[in-house]
This record gives structure tokens, C-alpha cells and sequence, in this order.
């Protein structure tokens, strides 16, 4: 990493006003990254211009005293965000090609603050996957490595085009979405810090959707306070979506204090499993020791329905999704395939064969089996009771405490094909999953490496809108920890 | 339609698993073609994940209302203007096939 695409974005906004360096100069830095990461195969498109553009637009209103909050920061952006102009295929074959005519409300605060955008990044197939496996544009190899070992490693999913990109220094920052961890556990794997705000923080509005009740957007960085900085541009109230919450946003940033004097962390004691990993369980152990050193007060809290989580996950989010890629029919956008001769239905069902991938088509038959006629109240309606059974857990543990901290993963980065199980690969996302099915904000954090030297990554949940407890929560463990450790450079 | 279903009763109720035919007719639902051979290793695939889902049914969930939103939240009232629209040619900008200013789709009536 050269020392320019190494820095934060709070380093390269200070360095940006003091004109140490210029945008357009920090622009050129990271676009050679890009280009010399292909292997990665963390980029589905590149968009040099786009990031040049916004250079030296930035370079101007730096001299002219405009600058907004982002002015010349490089950002990736998940292909899963509409980008005016710009190819956006949610990582599957059905959208390649698709060009939106318009800028999802996310990208467009972003470069409406000043941000540039380096490219569209590689994520699993519509959001599906914990690995980036699922991608039809091939999966995105992690910049990391075990100790010793050659072997290609996943960056997680399904944001792991984004946390590949943000650890290997490709860019700045980026933006992820987590319907049930997909930004917290590919930061986990990566080293890196992403938050999941509550859902409604970030508008959806133009954000390809796979589960609309779970899905969130967020910022994906190098720190803590990257994060905060990321969510205040992307979050904020909008009137297309019909879940954004009309509330006001913090300074995040300014909440960063590491002080938790007062502050009480639970410990759902659900969450220590049998048979879980040492290492996971020994830096789970510091970070409370840490937060103690911050201040805090630990408690052990109870979560009890959190064994149903995933279950009940994986009846919604699939019945979701059979319900959203509906409109995947060959008609309006995206791939056709029509059949010489052959009638509508059969132009749908040949499009949808050739378009989806094979978890995509998993899922869709999954959610629209538990939604049809006799099913729907034994699968559908039970599941949404036991969501908010797992609301009232959370509720009730806010009686006793003001943030949780869990692990983020069961486990470090595993390589491309260990879990050919599509429950095996589900389960991955254990930790994650209840928080996202209450709505919860939250964050991963880099707290420690495994025996074999790779990140792994602690959670911390807080309670709805409060972002700025759960980033300062963060921040104490990011300050206990230490420098983080960053991926050598092989590729 | 999908087969007759026992409902289930109480907690230890079991959900009916699929067979092939019951795959290929979830695939006609979501119209998605299957090839032939298809459908049979996806029997296997969807009764694992269906079999792990039935654990819910142990959950006593009498008197439990179904959630309908994480964050309490109510929809808002807006003028009923129109004020979007008179875009048709970037609508279909990405249609694979369109006509004079429509979308265009195979033979729908004979």
C-alpha cells in the first residue's frame, strides 16, 4: 500500500484541506491500485472518469472554501446500488448490462458531499451469499492470507467486494448493505470496521432489494471513525422510501470519545456456543476486558429465542426475496430469453433459468414454497412471530444494559468451496442474524487474528438509532486493540 | 395447486417434506424453468433447509402478534399530486425488446 491509498479517510480529508496532496493526485493513487488488483476480482466495473471527475471538482471547491464533508474521497460502491450511467447488476447475469437511468439516494448524498466513485464492487448474486461464492462475475478473492499459506481465502459476504477493496488500500471507503450480516461479517473477515445502521437510517430507495424488511445500507471502512464519517453522508431521511426514518442525524463523529464511564455492555450468554472457537472466544473475553479498561460495566444477558433466529431468517428473507425478484421477467430490463415460438410464460421461465444463479434459485423456490396456499401460517406467519419474540429479547435486555458485544463470526475466513452445504454456509451468519430481524444498528470491529494470523472481528449491538453509542463503543475497542493489522501485499 | 397439507397441530407437528414433483411444481410457481435432472438434487437441497426451519415449530407462539415493522414508524400522508413521469424513453432504455414506445413481448393471444 503506497502511503496515500494507506491513509484514512479523516487522514486524506486533513491532508485534502492542507493541500498537502491534491484530490486529483489522490484519485490517480487509487485508480493504479485498482488497476493493479484485478486478481482480486473485486471490481465489476471501474470508473476512473466518474472518480476523476469528482477530483477535480473537489480540488476547486478545496481552493474556493466549498468543499463539502467528502470532498475528493475516493469511494467503492456495491453493485447492488443503482448508479446513474453506470452499469449495476447486483453480482448477477439477469441485470448484466443493465444501465440505470437514474442514482440510488445513497450514491447520490454521497457524491452530493463530494465523494468520487472508483468502480462498482463484487458482491454475492443479489445479496445471497456469506462468501461472495455466488457472484455470476466470479468470486472475490480476499487480500489475505493464512500465515504460511498460498491459498485463496474469502472476503465474506455478501459485501465482500467492498471489504476486499477497503483492506487492500483500493479505496477509501465503501458502501455495503446487511439484510443478516452481509456487511458486518465480510468486515470481520477483512480487518476492517462496517456498521449496519438502524433499519430506516439509510434510504433504500434505488438499492436492488432482496429482503425489503431487512435490508440496510452502510458505510464500510479502515476505522471506527470512517464509518461515522461515511454514515453521516449516507444516512438521512427520504421521502421515496416508505421506511426511511424521518429523524434527525447525528454527528457521529463528534460522539467518538472512547469514554464508556456509565455505559453498560451485555453478554447474551446464547451466544457462547458449544464447541466455539478458542481464539473467538478468547479476544471475545478481551474486548469486554478492554470495554471495562473504557469505563464500561459487562453484564450477562439473556437472548433466549436466539437459536430460532436463523430459522426464521431463512423463511422471510427467502419469502422476501421470491416476492422482490418477481420482476426479473425479461420485459422491462436485464437478460431475455425467448424461445423460438414459445409463449410469455415460457420467455419468463427460460429468463429466469438462464439469469438466476443456483442459491438465487434456491432461495426464490424456498420463499415462494413457504408463501403458497397451506403453508403460509404454519412457515410465514410463525416465523414472523418468532421475529418478534427475538425483538422482545432485545428489548427486554435494554432493561439491563445499553450495548451487547458479541463475535461477529463463528469463525476467520475459510477458502472458496469449504462449504459446498448451502445450511453450512447460513450458519456463518448466526451472530448476525438476530440483530438484523430486530433492525438493530450494528457494527464489526477488528479486535484480534486467529491462530493462523487472520482478522477476526467483534460486534457490537445497540439499541434502535443509537449509532453514535454503538461507534463509540467501537472506537474503544478499536483504541484498545491497537493498529490494526493489514493484509502483505502479494498481488 | 400444491398437495393437501395436515396442518400442523401444536408444537410437535411436522411440515410435510417435498418431493420431486412438488419441486417442479414450486418451479412453475416462480417460473423458473427447471432442466431435465434438475429437480431431483434440489429435493435433497430444499428438504435440508426445510427440515432445519421446522425447529420454529417448537416455539410457543399463542398470543404472539406477527411483526409487521422492526422500527415502530407510520406511514405518511402526501398531497396526491402527480410528480413523476413523461421519462418513457429512459423507462425503456433497458427493455431487451421495445416498439414504438412500448415494451414488446412474444404473442400473448392467438
Amino acid at each position: 500500500m503506497n502511503e496515500l491509498n494507506g491513509l484514512t479517510i479523516a487522514a486524506m480529508r486533513d491532508g485534502l484541506r492542507a493541500r498537502t496532496f491534491s484530490a486529483v493526485e489522490l484519485a490517480e493513487v487509487h485508480i493504479a491500485a485498482v488497476e493493479a488488483a484485478r486478481v482480486l476480482n473485486a471490481f465489476i466495473v471501474e470508473t476512473p472518469d466518474h472518480a476523476r471527475a469528482a477530483a477535480v471538482a473537489a480540488d476547486a471547491a478545496l481552493a474556493d472554501g466549498s468543499a463539502r464533508p467528502l470532498a475528493g474521497i475516493p469511494l467503492g460502491i456495491k453493485d447492488l446500488f443503482a448508479t446513474a450511467g453506470v452499469q449495476t447488476t447486483a453480482g448477477s447475469k439477469i441485470l448484466e448490462g443493465f444501465v440505470p437511468p437514474y442514482e440510488s439516494t445513497v450514491t447520490a448524498k454521497l457524491f452530493g458531499d463530494g465523494a468520487g466513485m472508483l468502480g462498482k464492487l463484487n458482491m454475492d448474486q443479489f445479496a445471497m451469499g456469506s462468501s461472495n461464492e455466488t457472484s455470476a462475475f466470479g468470486g472475490v478473492i480476499s487480500p489475505w492470507r493464512a500465515q504460511g499459506s498460498n491459498r485463496p481465502l474469502v472476503p465474506g459476504g455478501s459485501s465482500g467486494g467492498s471489504a476486499a477493496a477497503v483492506a487492500a488500500g483500493l479505496c477509501a471507503g465503501a458502501t455495503g448493505t446487511d439484510t443478516g450480516g452481509s456487511i458486518r461479517q465480510p468486515a470481520a473477515f477483512t480487518g476492517i470496521s462496517g456498521i449496519k445502521p438502524t433499519y430506516g437510517r439509510c434510504s433504500r430507495w434505488g438499492v436492488v432489494a432482496f429482503a425489503s424488511s431487512l435490508d440496510q445500507a452502510g458505510p464500510m471502512a479502515r476505522d471506527v471513525r470512517d464509518c461515522a464519517i461515511l454514515l453521516r453522508s449516507m444516512a438521512g431521511f427520504d421521502a421515496k422510501d416508505a421506511t426511511s426514518l424521518d429523524v434527525a442525524v447525528p454527528d457521529f463523529e463528534a460522539a467518538l470519545t472512547g469514554d464508556l464511564r456509565g455505559v453498560r455492555v451485555g453478554v447474551p450468554r446464547e451466544y457462547r456456543l458449544d464447541g466455539m472457537d478458542a481464539r473467538v472466544a478468547a479476544v471475545w473475553d478481551e474486548g469486554l476486558r478492554w470495554l471495562r479498561d473504557a469505563g464500561a460495566e459487562t453484564v450477562e444477558v439473556s437472548l433466549p429465542h436466539t437459536k430460532y433466529a436463523l430459522p426464521a431468517y431463512y423463511i422471510i428473507a427467502p419469502a422476501e426475496a421470491s416476492s422482490n425478484l418477481a420482476r426479473y421477467d425479461g420485459v422491462r430490463y436485464g437478460l431475455r430469453v425467448a424461445p423460438d415460438g414459445g409463449s410469455l410464460d415460457a420467455m419468463y421461465e427460460a429468463t429466469r433459468a438462464a439469469g438466476f444463479g443456483p442459491e438465487v434459485k434456491r432461495r426464490i423456490m424456498i420463499g415462494t414454497y413457504v408463501l403458497s396456499a397451506g403453508y403460509y401460517d404454519a412457515y410465514y406467519l410463525q416465523a414472523q412471530k418468532v421475529r418478534a419474540l427475538i425483538a422482545q429479547d432485545f428489548a427486554a435486555a435494554w432493561e439491563h444494559c445499553d450495548v451487547l458485544l458479541t463475535p461477529t463470526a463463528p469463525s476467520a475466513a475459510f477458502s472458496p468451496g469449504d462449504k459446498a452445504d448451502p445450511l453450512e454456509m447460513y450458519l456463518n451468519d448466526v451472530f448476525t442474524v438476530p440483530s438484523s430481524l430486530a433492525g438493530l444498528p450494528a457494527m464489526s470491529v477488528p479486535a484480534g487474528l486467529s491462530a493462523g494470523g487472520l482478522p477476526l472481528g467483534l460486534q457490537v449491538i445497540g439499541r434502535p438509532l443509537d449509532e453514535a453509542g454503538v461507534l463509540n463503543a467501537g472506537y474503544a475497542l478499536e483504541r484498545a486493540a491497537g493498529s490494526t493489522a493489514r493484509p502483505d501485499r502479494w498481488w | 395447486m400444491l398437495p393437501a397439507l395436515a396442518q400442523p397441530e401444536g408444537s410437535q407437528a411436522r411440515l410435510m417434506s417435498v418431493d420431486a414433483a412438488t419441486v417442479i411444481r414450486i418451479a412453475k410457481l416462480a417460473r423458473i424453468k427447471l432442466a431435465p435432472g434438475e429437480a431431483e438434487p434440489l429435493v435433497g437441497e430444499l428438504n435440508g433447509i426445510l427440515g432445519w426451519i421446522e425447529q420454529l415449530a417448537e416455539v410457543d407462539t399463542s398470543g404472539v402478534a406477527p411483526m409487521t415493522a422492526v422500527i415502530p414508524n407510520t406511514l405518511r400522508w402526501r398531497a396526491d399530486e402527480v410528480t413523476d413521469g413523461g421519462v418513457r424513453d429512459k423507462v425503456l432504455a433497458n427493455a431487451p425488446a421495445s416498439e414504438i414506445g412500448f415494451f414488446a413481448v412474444p404473442k400473448v393471444i392467438e
